[in-house]
């Protein structure tokens, strides 16, 4: 079995082989987030992620069937519920709130015996792209521990690119399954809108979160988004036909694909990361795929589109956090009015807090012609964009983001600054459709630099198949070597 | 100057759906406090809607049964408000797009009432004010409503009852809600202004929330319509305000005026998917509306019931259907509207009795007994003190009433019965023809007797006179 090609069937090969009990391996990665220093974990689920390593541990002994994803250790970000489990999506107003439900995802998973090992960090309620907004502290770059690891899903990538984890739950609404996967160099995908259900996925901005799979390797990434995505009766807008069988075409050729390169993506881009996404391209066309560059003036409308339409959506999503039936509220208050008022003034932090006053405002009578209802416009104008690009190319390559990993408390509190670096990856949302982050090699200062590749509506066998047959035809996997404890 | 009243109203109607509108909880009145919640009718952080498909038909029911239109797409949409009852801050409503609209209801006389839209969404939890504080209970949220807006299309009070007793009827009918007022299953808002009778130009109105009852409603109404008045008349200027009706002081008082009424910031919810129903799917739907009231009464006064029987036997569905299934075959169906509003409605004491229709008989041992009495086998007298019987024990009529007594009497038997009394009271014959008044009545006895009671009286008086007179 090739780590390389998959950590997840080369665990499952050690397990096959009685190399390593599973009881053995969850123990060696307890010990390493115990020693970690990058704040990746905001919960460690121990004694859980033992219970569950035995029961693997007693199939394997008995010579039972077991699926690759059993036994293997990973992570949830903490705004997926896991019931019993405090999920906090890393803010203060959701403290000691422990759902009594599992989120939809996670209970495939959890079917399967994959070892929950903790809760990973992100930015409070998903909202940043620097995991500097979670009420539990930054999260460090396992490259550079002077620096992020991008956002919001930056626990998850960071636990995967520093191993300790396997592989991680993340969410996607605006990028933050793509940007961290590119600034620690793992693979992140943000699936097409409606093949994951995001039941149990505590909302950021309903109409654009996705729970994605972080993972060291496209095959990886495959085997758990096979899993993870199908209708599920609980979310209505989960695609009601859709099985997703990516596994089956990693494999196949690409020759005569047709890839689109929109030429705007490449406006305002760090140096490094255009050099290193066109040499890929290169790469593709010497390998057989027909490459063309073409116009896409409409993504310049995508951040202030996305910004509107995600902070209105949050504005309502988030105003159920009152203190009154969960979660931590202040002690003293005359009211109940005053209660909410200052258990959410205390409970939420500057920038959540800065996006639901923008929500609210471009939903108030008056302002919501000018801004909620021409953000939906433009958020149709893109979809159609995406969907004419789609009718002529296969799939299209972009940079993930305009730099790489942003040295720790760079971007101060300039949040227009933050929001225009979502200009690659926020489109996607907006359109709906699938998107992959892959590794493409590091900038000069030896940071990763991640390659998107985009696909049409559940198409995501065609992307993953795209970037499998780049990860065989590269080594760029900045995945730290697999210690597993035993002489291999 | 004389005032005019202007009226709209919207009501809120509870469907007797059995699960919630977007969970599997149960939809039930009662219950210990926070029993019938789940994570998603509690709106846990996380938590998505599921809408129940019964919902959706039962408002286009509804829809169809006030001849609106319906919309084949529509859209939930969020109406964001913040208040403890409410767990997700927001509650699903159709703002933009509504399930149904442009309908009507007729009153008697024939003036409509135009309906604006029926829409559905979701009851809020209960606030609970005790002495020691504030206690919410949710079962009654995410309990499905559906809301019917009229136009401003009432002049006077007893148009709003007229209209409230018609669409809970309806309702009933379609078997979309039991319209319960007193459990909250039926509510009102009412949207109330005044104008001088001679002006088109309306005025400025002010809405009175969420009453239970038609006495409250006049009441709020007239209280509302005076005070209005009273200020026009003394040349001030009407509020426009949100208003609630206190009932033990008779009067209205300000909940909130014009500048903090809320801002609901409606969108539509992105965690549903647009409903859209297809043509095919509507007549399916069209195809399960029973007859109306307003058509069975048509056809109960041309079958010869008098109006006055005919308007309550429509008045509960169960009755109305039994009568429907007790009738056929018979050639007059006034026997058994007698039957139900005399013998039947004498053993159930109440309104919610009578909606609920728990009798003993069925509508083929009342159609039996009716069609003994069509023939001349049984005469009213023992056929309402069989039906007594009947109602006491469950039995049928022939289980009831001796066998030889039901062998019709021919009118040769009759008449040698007649003959055979006759000769036995010479007295009365003779009292007869000195024309003491109940004489005959005395005869008509002994024939009574000499057949059980079985002989129509009216025939047997006949035959009386016809043979005194010929002998």
């Amino acid at each position: 079995m090739n780590k390389k090609e998959s950590v997840i069937h080369f665990i499952h090969g050690l397990f096959k082989n009685r190399k390593i009990s599973c009881d053995e391996l969850v123990k060696n990665y307890i010990k390493k987030i115990n020693d970690s220093k990058l704040n990746a974990y905001v919960k460690i689920c121990e004694q859980n992620a033992q219970k569950t390593a035995q029961i693997v541990d007693e199939k394997i002994k008995n010579n039972e069937e077991f699926s690759p994803l059993e036994g293997i250790p990973m992570v949830l970000k903490d705004n997926i519920s896991t019931s019993g489990i405090e999920t906090t999506c890393c803010s203060k107003i959701l403290k000691g709130y422990v759902p009594i439900y599992d989120a939809t995802a996670w209970t495939i998973l959890k079917n399967q015996n994959s070892v929950l090992l903790g809760k990973a960090n992100c930015d409070e309620f998903a909202m940043g792209s620097t995991n500097e907004t979670s009420c539990y502290g930054s999260v460090l770059n396992p490259h550079d521990l002077g620096r992020v690891p991008g956002g919001s899903s930056g626990g998850c990538a960071a636990a995967v690119a520093g191993n300790i984890a396997v592989f991680g739950l993340g969410s996607d609404t605006g990028g933050s399954v793509r940007q961290p996967a590119a600034f620690c160099g793992i693979v992140g995908l943000k699936p097409t809108y409606g093949a994951v259900s995001r039941y149990g996925l505590i909302a950021y901005g309903s109409s654009l979160d996705q729970i994605g799979p972080m993972a060291p390797t496209v095959t990886d990434v495959s085997i758990i988004f096979d899993n993870i995505a199908g209708h599920d009766e609980k979310d209505g807008t989960t695609n009601v036909n859709f099985i997703s069988n990516t596994q089956k075409h990693l494999k196949d050729d690409i020759k005569g694909l047709k890839i689109g390169i929109p030429r705007e993506y490449f406006d305002g881009i760090d140096k490094d990361i255009k050099v290193a996404i066109e040499n890929s391209i290169k790469l593709y066309q010497k390998n057989g795929a027909e490459v063309e560059y073409f116009d896409l003036p409409e993504i310049k409308h995508a951040v202030p589109a996305y910004y509107i339409l995600v902070c209105a959506e949050a504005s309502s999503n988030l105003a159920r956090f009152d203190g009154i039936r969960y979660g931590s509220k202040i002690e003293f208050y005359k009211d109940i009015n005053e209660m909410i008022c200052k258990t959410r003034s205390e409970g939420f932090g500057r920038e959540v807090q800065r996006r639901i006053l923008l929500g609210a405002y471009v939903l108030s009578s008056g302002f919501r012609e000018a801004y909620y209802k021409k953000a939906q416009k433009l958020r149709e104008m893109i979809a159609n964009a995406f969907d004419r690009a789609f009718e002529k190319y296969d799939v299209l390559i972009t940079p993930v983001a305009p730099t790489t990993a942003f040295p720790l408390n760079f971007t101060g509190n300039d949040p227009i600054k933050i929001y225009a670096a979502d200009i690659c990856t926020c489109p996607i949302n907006v359109a709906g459709n699938p998107a992959i982050s892959v590794p493409c090699g590091c900038d000069s200062a030896g940071l990763p630099i991640g390659m998107q590749i985009v696909g049409k509506r559940f198409g995501e066998a065609k992307i993953l198949n795209v970037a499998h047959q780049y990860e065989i035809l590269t080594d760029f996997s900045n995945y730290k070597e697999l210690e597993t404890g035993v002489k291999l | 100057m004389k005032y005019g009243m202007v009226l709209g109203l919207e009501t809120h109607v509870e469907l007797s759906t059995k699960t919630k509108i977007f969970c599997g909880c149960k939809n039930d009145f009662g219950g210990a406090p926070n029993s019938h919640c789940c994570p998603i009718c509690l709106g846990h952080p996380g938590t998505l809607p599921k809408l129940n498909k019964k919902v959706l038909e039962y408002a286009i029911m509804a829809g169809l049964a006030t001849n609106c239109e319906i919309n084949l797409t529509s859209k939930i949409d969020r109406k964001n408000y913040v208040y403890p009852d409410l767990p997700k801050a927001y509650q699903n409503s159709q703002f933009y797009s509504p399930i149904c609209k442009n309908g009507y209801l007729t009153l008697t006389g024939g003036k409509k009432i135009r309906i604006k839209q029926i829409h559905i969404e979701e009851d809020a939890g209960k606030l609970i004010h005790k002495n020691d504080g504030l206690y919410i209970d949710y079962n009654r949220g995410g309990v499905p409503l559906i809301e019917i807006v009229t136009h401003p299309d009432f002049e006077s009070t007893d148009e709003v009852r007229e209209y409230i007793e018609k669409l809970q009827l309806i309702m009933r009918y379609i078997g979309v809600s039991n319209c319960k007022m007193e459990e909250g299953a039926f509510r009102c808002d009412v949207n109330i202004s005044v104008k001088p009778l001679d002006s088109n130009v309306l005025g400025t109105r002010t809405e009175i929330k969420n009453m239970n009852s038609i006495t409250f409603i006049t009441k709020a109404i007239n209280f509302e319509f005076e005070r209005q008045s009273a200020i026009l008349a003394g040349g001030g200027e009407v509020q426009q305000e949100t208003l609630r009706f206190i009932e033990q002081t008779g009067k209205t008082e300000s909940m909130r005026n014009k500048e903090d009424a809320h801002d609901y910031r409606y969108f539509a919810d992105p965690d549903f998917a647009k409903i859209v129903k297809t043509s095919q799917e509507i007549e399916e739907i069209k195809s399960k509306i029973p007859e109306l009231p307003d058509s069975k009464l048509e056809r109960y006064i041309n079958s010869g019931i008098p109006e006055k029987d005919a308007l309550i036997i429509i008045k509960y569905k169960k009755v109305s259907d039994f009568f429907d299934n007790s009738c056929k075959m018979l050639k007059n169906p006034k026997i058994i509207s007698n039957f139900i509003i005399g013998q039947i409605f004498s053993t159930l004491e109440n309104e919610s009795k009578k909606e609920e229709f728990n009798v003993k008989i069925t509508p083929k041992n009342l159609n039996e007994l009716a069609k003994f009495v069509e023939d001349g086998k049984i005469n009213m007298n023992i056929a309402k003190k069989t039906l007594i019987k009947m109602l006491e024990t469950g039995n049928s009529a022939v289980e009831i009433i001796p066998p030889e007594n039901l062998v019709e009497i021919t009118s040769q038997e009759l008449e040698n019965i007649c003959k055979k009394v006759i000769l036995e009271n010479p007295k009365a014959v003779e009292d007869h023809k000195k024309n003491k008044p109940n004489a005959v009545k005395s005869l008509i006895g002994g024939v009574m007797k000499a057949t059980s009671g079985r002989a129509n009286a009216q025939e047997s008086e006949k035959i009386l006179l016809k043979i005194i007179s010929e002998s």
